[in-house]
């Protein structure tokens, strides 16, 4: 166990090495590095001052080992668009996105599951079929544009919900959260639930296809041959056996969750992350997109290292395997 | 059809099933796996249910505690236990029976017994789905269930998950579970197959053993003969879903009447000498879509004969029943039959 | 022994519980018309079909069938933008049937030139992508040792990435571009074909290891080709039909965030970004026409592929 635990973070950072490599490569090889870091409007003079500062002129091995040093320090150079250090930028939205992306898990979650375990019970019936139904049209349907639809229909026509912007926070242990306030939920309905429309639509699948199985099982059968009730077969023998897959699953969409949220942040002009990227790139903020690629990379590689770890703490196989000999 | 012979309900029956019927829709037709199925059973009685694999043993026990799932269902017949009429009850009543008043042993306990559940909540359930009681009162129940099928540091067990049990001590908490609510009948769906042969034998008689104790009827299926030669008071013999011989177990398996008990206990491998040829049963079992018209196991008999083509009833034989046209009468007994070295002609249907 | 019940007595069922009588047809058993009767059972699912059919036909016919080519730019006149469905140009030779954009273009137009390059795009990145993963899963399967190991290290890493994000690396160092977009879509698929090659070859090269020796990888390499692909196509049909539709999604996406196809190219995601300003005051055709051919575009290609891996599965096709 011991020794899984630590091949799974050494391969973590190797990835993360990688990664790294990959983005510096990019940067530095693929575009023009002065004009990545020195914005454009500097004089000559600035320039050359500038460029010996950041050590442009040293040897590729040189400049990488000041970024691996930079990035693991947190400093990833200043933004061109808003003169601060692009880490601190970063950071400064990440509470934003990742209040979103949680709300959106949390939605699709509660919603997704109790309507594919429906689905499955259900199946011939009309209520199974548009459950499915609806599911292939949650995955098929753009982000994007079911946002737009969205604000159309909400904000628009009906005016329940405001079409833009994030509500009013308050700090929750030092973190500003918009969640906690009545304003600040009205402004997050909107994009959480367009969010989270993709992610329900696969818990839904992913609910079903599991309860169908585990409803042929054996132990369904003995549950019932027991006499115990409906509800407890399926809430506690089924539920618990779907569990542990289909949330492994979420877990690892929570990434997936964190990345579009790009989209959905720039439609809302929700002032995250992802809006943030978007902006940056438009404008070739470059130091910016580089400290969100990085902060993401990162954010994926230990969502994926904590779900491989809990996933076997959480299966009893697993875990008691080692102590059973 | 000719008058069934009517079963009166016997004194002390825990069991008796009465011309039970299931049939499954299928792309061939409707089968009927179930086919009028008759027989009984009484307080502290063993019966072994025998027949090949397909001959709606298992089917028969699935319909008897209503587990019969669309596209298959209970047609026609009754089943009471203990007076009380099954067939055609609604879910809840049968809910309440199951587990209860009828327990039920499956073939792999591995894959009946939920792998991500302790083993005490898996029995706890059982007794709280039944009956009012704390939940520690619940989990003594068990401690002492566990002790009395023979297995040792119970309190720390009933912690534990299926997968750290071994196979013949995941079936003893099988039967511990089918115990727990002192049932009026235990039906066992070939419970020792998947064991080995040491453990079989053992799991036999503390069934036996607890049977006896308790006063709880036994319904033992299996396709093999030797396992219920020692333990079942009655056999019950079926093929292509109908019983064909029923009777006291000593009666059946020293004198069977029907062919095909006959043949199935002649081709027993124990019964013949060294070196000679296995006697088998020529031909096939038949397809339940495609039966022949008549008796179902002339094709295969050596004994059929034209008015074998009339589909043959049940009918009393001394302490028994055979469904024959031509159930043997004579005293030979089944080692003389075995030590023959005729070959049997193949007749069936392919 | 003699005089046994004559054999050729007829089974003891009635025709129609043979399945017999109007199903007479269906006693001719080919592969195909058992798929067509079985893939007929859902309507919403044949709907879908005609629909896409009718949606690929007009995509390749596009040129020829659509009233304008509003990628031409001699031929817009500003004077005709945002005009609503169904008014005519000013010099009164053309209708829009649905409306025009900002920049006097024919929506229904620039749907059918959109639709076209949706097509394009999604099918042509998960047909290299099949290509490309599918022999690396092989030459990952055949090599063995090292090569493998990277291989699918590589792909495994990848797979872990939301392909939106992959996607964003890539055009972010790029620049917009089709070929761009296509290079983006394909490194975003290759891996799932890569990796579903390598183990189905693994088994394959498996079942010639326990028979013979070493030297027979020639003939593993020919018999795997003869077994694997057949065996394979079923669900790699669906896979990658599901792909196509993701890819086109994601696409429009990519095209809508402003990264993607430049705005030169037809594209359903910049039309709909270019309408998305307009919505607020009403002028919603721009946006919500191309949406909604967008949007049943995906639909019935994920309909299709859904009911099809119904149909194809073995498990499922008990009555």
């Amino acid at each position: 166990m011991l020794r899984f635990v630590i091949g799974r973070i050494w391969q973590s950072l190797v990835v993360l090495f990688v990664m790294s490599l990959l983005v510096f490569v990019g940067i530095y090889a693929v575009g023009n590095p002065i004009d990545i870091f020195i914005s454009p409007e500097t004089t000559q003079a600035e320039r050359a001052a500038a460029i010996a500062a950041l050590g442009l002129d040293q040897p590729l091995w040189t400049q990488y080992g000041r970024f691996l040093r930079g990035a693991l320090s947190g400093d990833l150079g200043r933004s061109f668009a808003y003169s601060t250090p692009a880490t601190t930028l970063i950071l400064e939205r990440l509470p934003a996105t990742l209040e979103l992306a949680v709300s959106a898990l949390v939605l699709s979650v509660a919603i997704g599951i109790p309507l594919g375990l429906w689905a499955a019970l259900k199946k011939d019936h009309w209520v199974g079929r548009s459950i499915m139904g609806m599911s292939i049209l949650g995955f098929s349907l753009p982000t994007f544009w079911v946002g737009l639809m969205f604000i159309m229909l909400f904000s628009v026509t009906l005016g329940w919900f405001p079409s833009s912007g994030r509500g009013e926070t308050a700090l929750v242990l030092g973190v500003p959260l918009s969640i906690v306030t009545a304003d600040g939920l009205r402004h997050l309905v909107l994009p959480a639930s367009n969010l989270a429309l993709f992610n329900t639509a696969l818990v839904i699948r992913l609910t079903r296809s599991g309860t169908l199985e585990a409803l042929l099982q054996e132990y369904v059968k003995f549950a019932r041959a027991k006499g115990l009730p409906r509800s407890r077969i399926i809430g506690v023998h089924v539920l618990k056996n779907i569990l542990i897959p289909v949330l492994t699953v979420i877990a690892l969409q929570f990434g997936a969750l964190i990345a579009f949220a790009i989209v959905t942040e720039t439609i809302y002009a929700w002032p995250g992350m992802g809006k943030l990227i978007i902006d940056s790139i438009r404008v070739l903020d470059r130091p910016v997109v580089v400290a969100y690629l990085m902060l993401t990379v990162t954010i994926f590689v230990l969502i994926n290292l904590v779900v491989d770890l809990a996933y076997s703490v959480l299966d009893p196989r697993v875990r008691l395997s080692d102590l059973k000999g | 059809m000719a008058p069934e012979l009517s079963n009166p309900s016997q004194a002390g029956a825990v069991l008796e099933v009465h011309d039970l019927t299931t049939e499954i829709a299928t792309r061939q037709g409707v089968v009927r796996p179930v086919n009028g199925v008759t027989l009984s059973l009484r307080a502290g009685e063993v019966m072994g249910l025998v027949g090949e694999s397909g001959c709606g043993k298992s089917m028969t026990a699935y319909s008897i505690i209503g587990l019969v799932d669309p596209p298959a269902r209970v047609v026609s017949g009754s089943v009471r236990l203990r007076g009380q009429e099954l067939v055609g009850a609604d879910e809840e009543t049968l809910r309440q029976v199951r587990g209860n008043r009828v327990a039920m042993i499956f073939q792999d306990p591995m894959m009946t017994l939920n792998p991500v559940l302790r083993i005490d909540t898996q029995m706890i359930e059982s007794i709280l789905a039944h009956r009012r009681m704390s939940r520690e009162e619940a989990r003594e129940v068990c401690r002492a269930a566990l002790e009395r099928v023979g297995i040792a540091s119970a309190e720390q067990r009933l912690r534990s998950y299926p997968h750290q049990f071994s196979g013949g001590m995941r079936q003893r908490v099988a039967i511990a579970i089918a115990l727990l609510n002192q049932p009026d009948l235990i039906i066992c769906d070939e419970p020792t197959t998947a064991l080995d042969v040491t453990i079989q034998s053992q799991i036999l008689h503390e069934m036996q053993n607890l049977c006896a104790d308790t006063g709880t009827a036994l319904l033992w299926i299996t396709h093999d003969l030797s396992v219920v030669a020692g333990l079942a008071d009655r056999m019950c013999v079926m093929y292509a879903g109908q019983v064909v011989e029923q009777g006291p177990a000593y009666d059946v398996l020293t004198h069977p009447r029907h062919p095909y008990t006959q043949a199935l206990l002649a081709s027993a491998p124990a019964r013949h000498a060294k070196g000679q040829a296995l006697h088998q049963i020529g031909g096939q079992p038949p397809s339940l879509s495609r039966l022949p018209v008549g008796c179902a196991f002339a094709p295969r008999c050596e004994q059929a004969g034209p008015d074998c083509q009339r589909t043959p009833q049940l009918s009393l034989e001394g302490a028994g029943q055979v469904r024959c046209h031509r159930p043997v009468v004579n005293r030979q007994s089944v080692a003389d039959l075995a030590n023959s070295t005729a070959p049997t002609p193949v007749t069936g249907l392919s | 022994m003699a005089g046994h019940s004559d054999v050729s007595d007829p089974p003891r069922t009635t025709p129609l519980e043979r399945g017999e009588g109007s199903a007479d047809f269906a006693r001719i058993e080919t592969p195909l018309k058992r798929f067509v009767l079985a893939y007929r059972s859902d309507g919403v699912a044949v709907g879908a079909l005609a629909v896409l059919c009718v949606i690929v036909v007009a995509a390749v016919l596009c040129p020829w069938i659509a009233p304008q080519n509003p990628y031409d730019l001699s031929v817009l006149d500003v004077m005709d933008s945002r005009l609503a469905p169904g008014e005519r140009s000013g010099d009164g030779r053309f209708t829009f049937w649905l409306g025009s954009d900002e920049q006097g273009r024919d929506i229904l137009s620039a749907i059918l030139y959109g639709v076209r390059t949706s097509l394009a795009v999604g099918i042509g990145s998960t047909l290299l992508a099949l290509a490309i993963g599918l022999t690396l899963g092989l030459t990952a399967a055949y090599a063995g040792g090292r090569a493998q190991v990277l291989i699918m290290r590589v792909a495994d890493i990848q797979l872990s990435f939301p392909p939106i994000l992959i996607a964003l690396i890539l055009l972010a160092l790029t620049g917009p571009g089709v070929g761009k977009i296509i290079v983006a879509l394909v490194a975003v698929q290759w891996a799932y074909y890569a990796r579903t090659a390598r183990s189905t070859a693994l088994v394959e090269l498996g079942k010639e290891y326990i028979e013979a020796a070493r030297g027979l990888r020639l003939s593993a390499l020919r018999i795997t080709f003869r077994h694997l692909l057949p065996n394979c196509v079923p669900p790699l049909t669906i896979v990658c039909a599901m792909q196509v539709a993701a890819a086109i999604s994601l696409e429009a996406t990519l095209s809508f965030l402003g990264l993607g196809l430049p705005p030169t190219e037809p594209s359903l995601g910049l039309l709909i970004s270019n309408g998305s300003q307009y919505l607020m005051s009403g002028k919603y055709w721009i946006s919500v026409f191309p949406g909604v051919a967008l949007l049943v575009l995906i639909v019935s290609i994920n309909l299709v592929a859904d009911h099809l891996r119904d149909v194809l599965n073995p498990r499922l096709q008990v009555h």
